[in-house]
């Protein structure tokens, strides 16, 4: 009787499960930990979309693109949330993803218009060190400098790959003279920007590749002022980080709620001080203090999606010879 | 050499040998097939596999060849705080790669503590990245397996045969010839191809103490194909040359490595009656003294970065903590279930099952991961099933090492006792409970202890897999370190480091019977 009465227990809390609609995104890795945005943004949006929100890591922006493939039109996800402009071009030709229909003010350097994807943050890469240090402004300084940086490689960061772009974006030709300068500052090349950053703390670099709102973390959370990021003269490369709806989705709806939810103020007011990232839509509180953007507005480097993909093996092919000699 | 007759049944270790290969090479077909169109090899791509045996070659050799004298101290010295040092001088096998190149870079880097030191002295610092740092990184992960697995081999002479050499009055010359020197040929061959086998599917390591792009392994080359240009073709081919490569070497080692033994003993305890000279002392404590320098002081490096912030610890990481004894537990229990039935296997003359134990160990992870993940997307939840399939993939990889720990003694146990007890007619089971494992239990052991603290430390493919509720503790310190938490992350390190050893030192000391080993 004991196990019958468990049975029909199981049975009928399955049963209300069944109910409430689950809406699947798939994420990157950092955005569902306990310390990234995916917590809190799973209970404000279930608070108001009654249904349950069931967030997915896998790998970073990459492994996720490359997942989404793996699984096809078959895929249980209804979102994926974490590709950035360097991915969405190979992401669109997939033909995995539906247009969406959001709405919404953004606060970006640069015009959004894409159809299909939805940004919910931004940043600029720039070179972090300690704010004593008397900081190269621009990529020729660097590379006539003798300080040292940590970069991460390419192939297997998405930091990396910003870098990248970066200097292809502000030298175009002269990108692989740019390369040979900075060749010998480079310490070494890391798997993840997580390697990177760590051997910056260490000491073992004065310089790491991240992002303009580093400092902010330092600052916010450890109240500690003594990184900074070194604005450049040539500008700053983005990331766009956005989201977008599978064509496979069985819940198109939710799916259509959740990307209007996320460039809302209760989805948007929690991404600076847990991605540390810039909002894509400036919450009306605005961004607490150490978020202040230190980069013009015009001085903002983003290439076009399909044109970042034509470039992307040039680019590699000259930073490979350039640091492999 | 006793006999043909063998007292053991090949046929369960070949299963579970065809069981392995199939699942290794199941994986590397699916991502094959799914595969569509891609451009082949490249210049680069081969310049990526140069590099790789290149650094592989030389890491394995000078692993090995440093090794062997500090195994002979060890071999042949008795001192308080021995054991502990053994267990200890294991400890950067199995740490999480993050953790201990950092904990490395604390003493050799640029900013490190010998930089420290050289700077007092008016000295330029360490210039660690090149490929000299790659070798450096892979002698200072793989120099603990070495000298363990040449250990045993001096563990494996019975004590009867020093005991007779000492009463013929053998001098250290004559005993190198008549005993060091037969036993390390038949032990270092099979250490050297493990060795170059873990070095050949390195890729953070040698990427970022290589300095640059120069250092491009293939493994770096495989997850460029996967997720830079997402072609699988490729990936799948760069792994079947991974595998080829690895596969050649063990057969090499294999060929190289000859059969036979000292014969039987009584396995009393080992006295050394020929290296009580002043020389020989100063030379083995110099020997001991310099590896455990190199090997403890980095492991001090993360004990002194994860101290502070140990206090503080949030429950989620003693969560994924718990998740991680359990991935360990099913994976040492799978582990031992391939692994001893496998050494019987080749103890009794089917030398191929220990090519395909190393399968595991040549294919690459990521692709291995992403094999299963096409291979179980179809007919269940990938994510429901993340933690069994973690647990069967560390075994996997964890394999190798335990079969070069158990063969030698099997093949030993079975030449020298497999005569008596197929006279007996002492067959299967009842020669497996009553000679075979009574025998192996300290090698068992420290095959369960080894397999146990590497799927503990192991990210392996959990991060394919795994939900927020599900991370182990390797994902939550890179978790922790993505979301700028470095001190967190130090000292969750340190608790992964404390728990690796303990699980190693209670299965590894759980199987001693030597009474000094």
């Amino acid at each position: 009787m004991k196990y019958l009465a468990f049975a029909a227990g199981v049975f009928c809390a399955s049963a209300v499960v069944a109910e409430t609609p689950e809406l699947t995104v798939y994420t990157y890795d950092s955005f569902v930990s306990d310390w990234g945005p995916g917590p809190a943004v799973e209970a404000a949006f279930e608070e108001v979309c009654g249904c349950d929100l069931k967030l997915v890591g896998a790998g970073d922006g990459a492994a996720l693109l490359a997942r989404i493939k793996l699984e096809g039109a078959r895929s249980e996800a209804d979102v994926v949330l974490g590709l950035d402009t360097n991915l969405t071009a190979a992401a669109l030709e997939s033909e995995l993803f539906a247009p969406h229909g959001v709405q919404a003010e953004y606060d970006l350097p640069i015009t959004w218009d894409d159809a299909t994807f939805v940004p919910y943050d931004w940043g600029y890469f720039a070179f972090v060190h300690n704010a004593d240090l008397a900081a190269p402004n621009d990529f020729r300084a660097l590379g006539a400098s003798d300080l040292k940086i940590v970069i991460q490689d390419p192939r297997s960061s998405t930091p990396g790959l910003g870098l990248l772009m970066w200097v292809k974006a502000a030298y175009g030709d002269q990108a692989p003279e740019i390369w040979q300068g900075l060749a010998d500052n480079i310490v070494t090349v890391t798997k993840g920007w997580s390697e990177a950053y760590g051997l910056f703390l260490e000491g073992e670099a004065d310089m790491v590749l991240s992002y303009t709102t580093s400092p902010a973390y330092h600052l916010i959370a450890e109240e500690d002022a003594s990184k900074a990021a070194a604005v450049f003269d040539e500008g700053h490369y983005m990331q766009v980080e956005v989201a977008g709806k599978l064509a496979g989705s069985d819940q198109p709806e939710l799916a259509d709620q959740f990307l209007q939810f996320m460039v809302s103020d209760a989805f948007q007011s929690i991404i600076p001080t847990t991605n540390w990232m810039y909002p894509a839509v400036m919450p009306e509180a605005g961004v607490p203090a150490g978020f202040e953007n230190i980069v013009d507005a015009d001085k903002a480097l983003l290439l076009p999606a399909d044109e970042a993909a034509a470039l992307r093996d040039v680019a590699l092919g000259e930073w490979l010879g350039a640091l492999s000699q | 050499m006793a006999g043909r007759a063998q007292p053991v049944n090949p046929w369960f270790g070949g299963g579970a040998a065809v069981l392995v290969a199939a699942l290794i090479l199941g994986c590397l077909a699916a991502v094959a097939l799914r595969a569509e169109p891609g451009a082949g090899l490249g210049a680069a791509d081969w310049r990526a596999v140069r590099f790789t045996l290149w650094q592989a070659v030389l890491s394995a050799v000078l692993s090995v060849a440093f090794a062997v004298p500090v195994a002979r101290a060890l071999a042949r010295r008795r001192f308080a705080g021995r054991r502990m040092l053994i267990t200890l001088l294991g400890a950067p096998f199995i740490l999480p790669v993050i953790v201990a190149v950092l904990g490395l870079l604390a003493v050799f880097g640029l900013n490190g503590w010998l930089s420290d030191v050289l700077g007092w002295a008016g000295l330029p610092p360490l210039r660690i990245y090149g490929l000299h740092g790659v070798v450096l990184a892979h002698v200072f992960f793989n120099l603990p397996l070495a000298t363990r697995l040449i250990l045993q081999g001096w563990q494996e002479i019975p004590a009867e045969r020093f005991r007779l050499a000492a009463h013929l009055g053998a001098g250290p010359g004559a005993i190198w010839h008549l005993l060091e020197r037969p036993m390390l040929w038949r032990v270092v061959p099979g250490a050297l191809a493990v060795v170059f086998a873990i070095c050949v599917s390195s890729f953070a390591v040698a990427l970022t103490l290589g300095g640059g792009p120069r250092a491009t392994t293939i493994e770096l080359a495989i997850y460029q194909a996967f997720r830079f240009d997402f072609d699988l073709g490729r990936a799948a081919l760069l792994s079947c040359i991974q595998i080829i490569v690895t596969l050649i070497a063990a057969l090499l080692a294999l060929r190289a490595a000859p059969s036979g033994g000292f014969g039987a003993g009584l396995d009393r305890p080992v006295r050394r009656w020929d290296a009580d000279g002043l020389g020989l002392r100063v030379l083995d404590g110099v020997a001991i003294a310099t590896a455990a320098g190199f090997l403890l002081l980095p492991l001090l490096a993360v004990v002194l970065a994860g101290g502070p912030g140990l206090a503080a610890l949030p429950v989620s990481v003693f969560q994924a903590a718990a998740m991680s004894v359990l991935v360990a537990a099913g994976s040492t229990v799978v582990l031992l279930v391939l692994a001893v039935p496998m050494a019987a296997g080749v103890a009794a003359g089917w030398r191929w099952i220990e090519a395909a134990g190393l399968l595991g160990l040549a294919a690459s992870p990521l692709v291995l991961g992403t094999g299963l993940f096409v291979l179980i997307y179809p007919v269940a939840d990938p994510f429901s099933v993340a933690l069994p399939v973690t647990a069967l993939v560390n075994a996997v990889m964890a394999l190798p090492f335990a079969l070069r720990i158990l063969v030698p003694r099997a093949r030993q146990v079975v030449a020298d006792h497999g005569a008596l007890a197929a006279s007996l007619d002492m067959r299967g089971l009842a020669f497996l409970r009553l000679v075979l494992l009574p025998r192996m239990r300290a090698q068992i052991g420290f095959a369960a202890g080894l397999g146990a603290a590497l799927s503990m430390g192991d990210l392996g493919v959990i991060a394919m897999f795994a939900d927020p509720q599900r991370a182990t503790l390797p994902l939550q310190i890179y978790r922790l370190m993505g979301a700028y938490r470095m001190e967190a992350a130090a000292a969750a390190a340190l608790l992964l480091l404390v728990m690796s050893m303990a699980a190693f030192w209670l299965l590894d000391r759980g199987g001693r019977w030597h009474a000094e080993a």
